[in-house]
């Protein structure tokens, strides 16, 4: 049986992981992929570390992703990419947006932020794909395309070719924002 | 149709599907989409009620008038639904009803960890437990059925993996079920002790019935695979197995948690040479088991806290020295990171009052919703959260046992929803049995926490349609309290001076603070407001707040204008005008 994939979808309540996990069950089922997704509805979405998992491959069961298991994180954030960390398998990728928003215990000051997080991981053998997701997303018209722009960076990872992505992104953004969007995921897939 | 659905939105394609007429919820991660999902159906009607037992009586009375009728909520919803949950066990349904509930282990948004299993068991109805969209969808349409068949409502148990997970859902088409004809039938429904004394044998003898059918319904199924071990599991717990184990091990699936089948479970028990019980929260099926003297293994090895998951079931075989095939191996440890919980948005309406009265340094009895979040740092400004209701019903409690030395520096905080969920009742208590209390109604327009359902203060009902909205200063004065004002939380001096006479007048009052949510579609933003890193001295007054916009960077505090919405009340903290427009 062909291995099942797992992708975690991590980052800040309110930064839009859900439409990004939407986008990839669309994309996924349409490819003919048995597909779970588990996504992130309550309190965490005020701010909180928000974590949403999407598995596929011939028969999924767990909608969920442990430790060591992850083929992929996608981060919209950095401090939320170390904090998932463990979840990746040996050889797994990490894709973030090098964006840095401070959790409440880091503003109050009880706590330092990790500004060399990145680099501490990629020292330990993590392989790490970092960029700014955040002035692509402003160039396509909101700093809210951050989700899109990154799954387009992602989608340049996948073998899956790029106009089946954009036909799934048809199907999951409202009409009234396509154009944004195609935008971002442009930006963020390097064209 | 084959759509990718979450479980609650296949729940509501079964329950529409299934023949619903009438639902009849209140909000509560993880059960709110259910019906959100049905409310964009016309053909059917959906609402909002003021709390679940509202919902629940609601969904009664629409069974009463013959259509198949449905109530959701979270778990500690049926909590306050549990008064007619008892009695419908009684009385019995004419059209269908289901009762929708949704677990919450390891309390990613709720106040406790109960398991809603002992409510069937203990109310004795039947209860259906999926363990995925797929599922949800079939056990949430054929529940109808069974609930006409044993003249009995039906609890369909969710939990959060289940209600917020997807996979692919083969949704059919919706079955027309006509209303039965109503006719008055005063022993079935007048549940007075001389009916209610005939009904009780029928109870259990519908349970004996259930009983039976558990023997061989499709709801519980055993996958043999002739192994030497053999795991009776339900719900996610399944879908943890089965990813560890594939088809390796002999499986008992129960999908109907109550009443518990007898005969297959021995029959399952007598297959294997060891027995093993995986689920998450209570040992329901366990002390089952138990019951018919068949040893097994269940909660010494599986938690009765928190969730489960494919790492659960390894790590426990692996103590068992089962061999379940190779481990996955992480590329490394993650570091050690400072820790991210909710918090209030930048701008929430509530920070202002919150911040009021932590700088007063009073006592604050508090409730539940986003306001709760002004328990943590730096605001630091509940003292309890109990359950809905419970800082109004709370606070008058507190002032009589501190025998009114406390009365004027603690108030109790409560939002629009839980005021009209179960803070009217507690408020009646304060001016009828007389306690000097406070009490601050956050009224942000909008049921917060939840994702944002409308109420009957907002105005407009689960559709967005105009609807009866209520005025919550009349109603407070027609309650019996006198004192009742309306201060705009992003008006720090407003707030401090209402707090403090408020506090100090010789009667009970009620604070109303009133400005909508900030991610309701129609508050604009305003302009965000920057930091003069001129000016800034770095007193860090600004920092008092928790607004999530605000952080010191180099020294300077600095305003995050992708996060600002141009509130302007740290603005009224700044000694040095330091925060402005430009
Ligand atoms: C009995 C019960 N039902 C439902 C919930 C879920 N719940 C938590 S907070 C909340 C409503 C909050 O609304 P509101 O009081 O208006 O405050 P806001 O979140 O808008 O600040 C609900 C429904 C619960 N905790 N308990
Ligand atoms: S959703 Fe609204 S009420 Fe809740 S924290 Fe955000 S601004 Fe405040
Ligand atoms: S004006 Fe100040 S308090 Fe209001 S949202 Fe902006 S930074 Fe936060």
């Amino acid at each position: 049986m062909e291995k099942t994939t797992s992708i975690m979808i991590v980052g800040v309540g309110g930064q839009g992981s859900l439409l990004a996990s939407k986008l990839l069950g669309n994309l996924l089922t349409d490819e003919g992929y048995d597909v779970k997704v588990s996504e992130v509805h309550g309190m965490s979405q005020r701010g909180g570390s928000v974590v949403t998992y999407v598995r596929y491959g011939e028969k999924v069961y767990s909608p969920i992703v442990t430790e060591g298991e992850c083929d992929y994180i996608i981060s919209f954030e950095k401090l939320e990419a170390a904090r998932y960390a463990s979840c990746l398998r040996k050889g797994g990728r990490i894709i973030v947006n090098t964006q840095q928003i401070d959790p409440m215990p880091v503003i109050t000051g009880s706590a330092e932020y990790p500004e060399n997080v990145l680099e501490e991981l990629k020292n330990q053998g993590f392989q790490i794909d970092d960029f700014d997701a955040l002035a692509p997303a402003m160039e396509a018209g909101s700093a809210k395309a951050v989700n899109i722009v990154l799954m387009g960076h992602f989608a340049a990872h996948t073998s899956i070719p790029k106009e089946k992505w954009m036909a799934a992104l048809e199907k999951t953004v409202p009409a009234k924002f396509l154009e944004m969007n195609k935008k971002a995921f442009c930006l963020g897939y390097g064209e | 149709m084959k759509k990718l659905l979450i479980g609650n939105e296949a729940v509501a394609w079964g329950l529409y599907n299934g023949g619903l007429s009438v639902i009849s919820s209140y909000p509560g991660t993880p059960s709110t989409e259910i019906t959100e999902f049905l409310a964009k159906h016309d053909d059917i009607h959906t609402e909002w009620a003021p709390n679940e037992k509202v919902a629940c009586e609601t969904a009664f009375g629409a069974s009463l008038a013959g259509v198949r009728s449905a109530c959701a909520m979270k778990h500690v919803g049926l909590n306050v639904a549990a008064d007619p949950l008892f009695t419908l066990s009684y009385t019995g349904v004419t059209g269908g009803m289901v009762i929708c509930v949704a677990d919450d282990p390891a309390m990613h948004s709720s106040q406790n960890e109960q398991d809603s299993r002992h409510y069937a068991i203990a109310a004795k109805v039947p209860m259906l437990e999926p363990a995925d969209s797929a599922e949800a969808y079939e056990f949430a349409k054929s529940a109808f059925e069974l609930s006409e068949q044993y003249d009995t409502p039906v609890i369909l148990r969710m939990c959060t993996r289940i209600a917020h997970s997807q996979c692919v859902v083969d949704i059919g088409e919706r079955e027309g079920t006509p209303r039965k004809e109503y006719v008055k039938q005063p022993a079935k429904y007048i549940m007075m002790p001389g009916y209610a004394k005939v009904r009780h044998p029928l109870v259990e003898q519908r349970t004996e019935n259930l009983r039976a059918m558990a023997e061989n319904c499709a709801y519980n199924r055993i996958e043999d695979r002739g192994s030497e071990i053999g795991i009776i599991t339900s719900g996610c717990s399944y879908l943890y197995v089965k990813e560890v184990f594939g088809d390796s091990v002999s499986i008992l699936k129960i999908g109907m948690p109550n009443p518990l089948p007898e005969k297959k479970i021995r029959e399952f028990a007598a297959k294997v040479k060891k027995l093993y019980i995986i689920e998450e929260l209570d040992p329901v099926i366990e002390n089952h088991v138990r019951s018919l003297g068949i040893a097994c293994t269940g909660k010494t090895l599986f938690s009765a806290i928190g969730e489960f998951s494919q790492q659960t079931i390894r790590e426990a075989f692996r103590k068992e020295g089962v061999d379940f095939g190779e481990s996955p191996e992480k590329q490394g440890e993650a570091p050690k990171v400072p820790g991210r919980p909710p918090m209030m948005c930048a701008g929430c309406p509530h920070r202002g009052m919150f911040y009021t009265l932590a700088k007063n340094h009073i006592t604050v009895l508090g409730d539940i919703g986003c306001y709760t979040l002004g328990a943590v740092a730096p605001l630091n400004a509940l003292d309890s959260t109990l359950c809905m209701g419970a800082s109004v019903s709370g606070i008058h409690g507190f002032n009589l046992g501190m025998n009114g030395e406390a009365e004027k520096k603690t108030v109790a905080v409560i939002g629009d929803s839980t005021f009209m969920h179960s803070g009217m009742t507690g408020l009646v208590n304060i001016a009828y049995n007389a306690t000097n209390s406070t009490v601050i109604i956050l009224d942000n327009s909008i049921t917060g926490m939840t994702g944002h359902q409308q109420n009957p203060t907002t105005g407009y009902n689960i559709k967005g349609d105009p609807a009866a909205k209520v005025d919550l200063e009349a109603l407070c004065k027609a309650l019996g309290i006198r004192r009742v004002r309306v201060v705009d939380p992003y008006n720090l001096k407003e707030c401090e001076a209402a707090v403090k006479e408020e506090l100090a007048a010789e009667e009970p009052s009620v604070i109303i603070s009133r400005r909508p949510c900030v991610l309701l579609k129609y508050v604009k933003a305003k302009t965000p407001l920057k930091v003069d890193a001129e000016k800034c001295r770095a007193c860090k007054r600004c920092m008092g707040l928790g607004c999530p916009a605000i952080s010191m960077k180099n020294g300077k505090a600095r305003i995050d204008t992708t996060l600002c919405v141009g509130c302007g009340v740290c603005e009224q903290l700044c000694p040095f005008g330091a925060i402005g427009e430009v």
